[in-house]
C-alpha cells in the first residue's frame, strides 16, 4: 500500500518538475516548482521527519512561489520582454 | 527506501538540465530551486531506519527503549538549516536577475554578454 | 550543435555516477554512533522531549548561529542591491474589500498560531524556523492590504534588531553562568515533558523565530517597493 502511494506520488513529481521546466508561460513555471515542494513535503512525512516537512510546506510552497512572482512583477513593470 | 534515493537523483538531473539548456534568466533560478529540492530529499531519505518512528520522546515512545525505536535525528538537523539558507539565496539571486533586466531591457542570458557594467 | 552534445555527455557522466550510489545503497539498521549518544543522553542532559530541537538548540547551537548570520547577510545584500532606484511616488490604488476584512479575521489567528508553533518546540514537532515562518506570511497579508501603513516598518526593523541582539547576549550568559556557550540550564531544567521545562530552550527558540520571521518580512517589504 505505502509502495504505491510512493510511485504516484513519485510520477507526478516527475511530471511537474519536467513542465517546470519546459512551459512556455512564466506563471504556470513558477507554481509547477511550488507543487513539487508541496509533494516532496508529503514525503518528508512518509520517511518520519514531521520537523522538516513543516519546515518544507512553509518554505518551499509559500514563500519561494510568492518571492518569484514578487520578482516577476518587477521585470515586467519596467520593460516589456519575455 | 531506494526509490526516494532514486528520486531524489531524477530531480538533480532535471535541474541541472534546466540550467545548462534553457535562455530566460528566470528558468535558470528555478532550475537551482529544483537542485536544492533534490539535494534535501536525499539527505533525509539517508536516515531512514524501516519500521521506526519520529525523534520525539512522548506517550508513544517508551524513553528507556528509544534506542532501538527511533530514526536518525541528525540529517534532519542539517536539512532543517539548508532549506532556510536555499531560500535566502534564491532570493538574492533573483535580485541579482532584476536589477539585469532593468540595465538592458531584456530576460534572455544571450543578450548580457559583455563583462563592463 | 556541440552545445548540445556537451550538454549529452555531461548528464551522462552524472548517471554514471550516481547509478552506483543508488543501487548499492544498503539502508542501516542501527543508529550511528554521534546518533546514539544523542538519543541516550539527551532527554536527561538537556530536558526537552523533541530530539531535533535539542540538538539544533544545544548541542549543535553554533550552527544555528552561523545560520542566522547568513540569512542576515543575505537580507543586507538584497537591500543594497535595490537602493538604487528612484523612489517613484506612483499612486496607490486601495485594496479589495474582502482583502481588508479577511485580513482583520485573519491576522491575530495567524500570528497566535507561530507563537504556539515556536513555543511548544521542545514538546512537539515544530520550533523556531517554522514559527517565525509563518508569523512571516501573516504579516504578509497585512502588508498586501493596507500598503500605506509606515509604523509596520518601523517595528518589524526593532524586532529583528532586539531579537537578535538577546539570542547573543544568552549565548553569553551561557558562558558565564554555566558550562558553555548557548548552554541551556541556566534556567532549572524542570519536569520532563511540562511546557516550563528544559531550562532556557523556549527563550533562545522564541528568539530565533521572531528574528527569522521578520528577516522573512524585510526581504519581502524591499522586493516591493515601487
Amino acid at each position: 500500500m505505502e509502495l504505491v502511494i510512493l510511485v504516484v506520488i513519485s510520477l507526478v513529481m516527475i511530471a511537474a518538475a519536467i513542465m517546470a521546466i519546459y512551459s512556455k508561460n512564466l506563471i504556470s513555471a513558477i507554481i509547477s516548482a511550488g507543487v513539487v515542494s508541496l509533494l516532496a513535503s508529503i514525503i518528508y512525512l512518509l520517511l518520519a521527519a514531521p520537523d522538516v516537512a513543516m519546515t518544507e510546506a512553509a518554505i518551499g510552497s509559500g514563500l519561494t512561489t510568492v518571492v518569484f512572482l514578487y520578482a516577476l512583477n518587477k521585470m515586467r513593470k519596467s520593460g516589456e520582454d519575455g | 527506501m531506494q526509490l526516494i534515493t532514486g528520486l531524489g537523483f531524477v530531480l538533480i538531473m532535471i535541474g541541472i538540465w534546466g540550467m545548462l539548456t534553457r535562455k530566460n534568466m528566470i528558468k535558470i533560478v528555478l532550475g537551482f530551486s529544483l537542485i536544492d529540492t533534490g539535494i534535501h530529499i536525499i539527505m533525509v531519505s539517508i536516515g531512514y531506519i524501516k519500521g521506526r518512528t519520529a525523534p520525539i520522546l512522548n506517550k508513544a515512545v517508551d524513553k528507556a527503549k528509544a534506542l532501538q525505536e527511533v530514526v536518525d535525528p541528525v540529517p534532519s538537523v542539517l536539512v532543517l538549516t539548508a532549506i532556510v539558507i536555499g531560500l535566502a539565496v534564491t532570493a538574492l539571486m533573483l535580485v541579482y536577475v532584476v536589477r539585469l533586466q532593468k540595465k538592458k531591457k531584456s530576460m534572455q542570458i544571450d543578450d548580457h554578454g559583455e563583462l563592463e557594467w | 550543435m556541440g552545445k548540445r552534445i556537451i550538454v549529452i555527455i555531461t548528464l551522462a557522466l552524472f548517471v554514471f555516477i550516481s547509478l552506483p550510489l543508488v543501487l548499492d545503497f544498503i539502508p542501516t539498521q542501527e543508529l550511528s554512533y554521534v546518533s546514539q549518544k544523542y538519543v541516550k543522553d539527551g532527554p536527561e542532559e538537556v530536558g526537552a522531549q523533541n530530539l531535533v530541537t535539542a540538538i539544533i538548540v544545544t548541542y549543535r547551537g553554533f550552527d544555528t548561529l552561523g545560520e542566522v548570520a547568513v540569512l542576515f547577510i543575505a537580507t543586507a545584500g538584497i537591500g543594497f542591491i535595490l537602493s538604487r532606484e528612484k523612489w517613484r511616488k506612483r499612486k496607490q490604488r486601495c485594496s479589495s474589500s474582502i482583502l481588508q476584512t479577511g485580513t482583520r479575521v485573519l491576522l491575530p489567528l495567524i500570528i497566535m498560531f507561530g507563537i504556539y508553533i515556536f513555543i511548544n518546540g521542545h514538546l512537539t514537532p515544530g520550533g523556531g524556523f517554522q514559527g517565525g515562518v509563518i508569523i512571516a506570511s501573516g504579516i504578509l497579508v497585512y502588508i498586501l492590504a493596507t500598503p500605506k501603513n509606515k509604523l509596520i516598518d518601523f517595528l518589524i526593523s526593532l524586532t529583528e534588531s532586539i531579537s537578535g541582539f538577546g539570542y547573543v547576549l544568552l549565548g553569553v550568559l551561557g558562558l558565564i553562568l554555566a558550562a558553555g556557550f548557548l548552554d541551556n540550564s541556566i534556567l532549572p531544567l524542570g519536569k520532563f515533558g511540562r511546557l516550563f521545562s528544559a531550562g532556557a530552550i523556549p527563550l533562545i527558540y522564541s528568539l530565533i523565530g521572531l528574528k527569522v520571521g521578520s528577516e522573512l518580512v524585510n526581504i519581502l517589504k524591499y522586493l516591493r517597493r515601487d
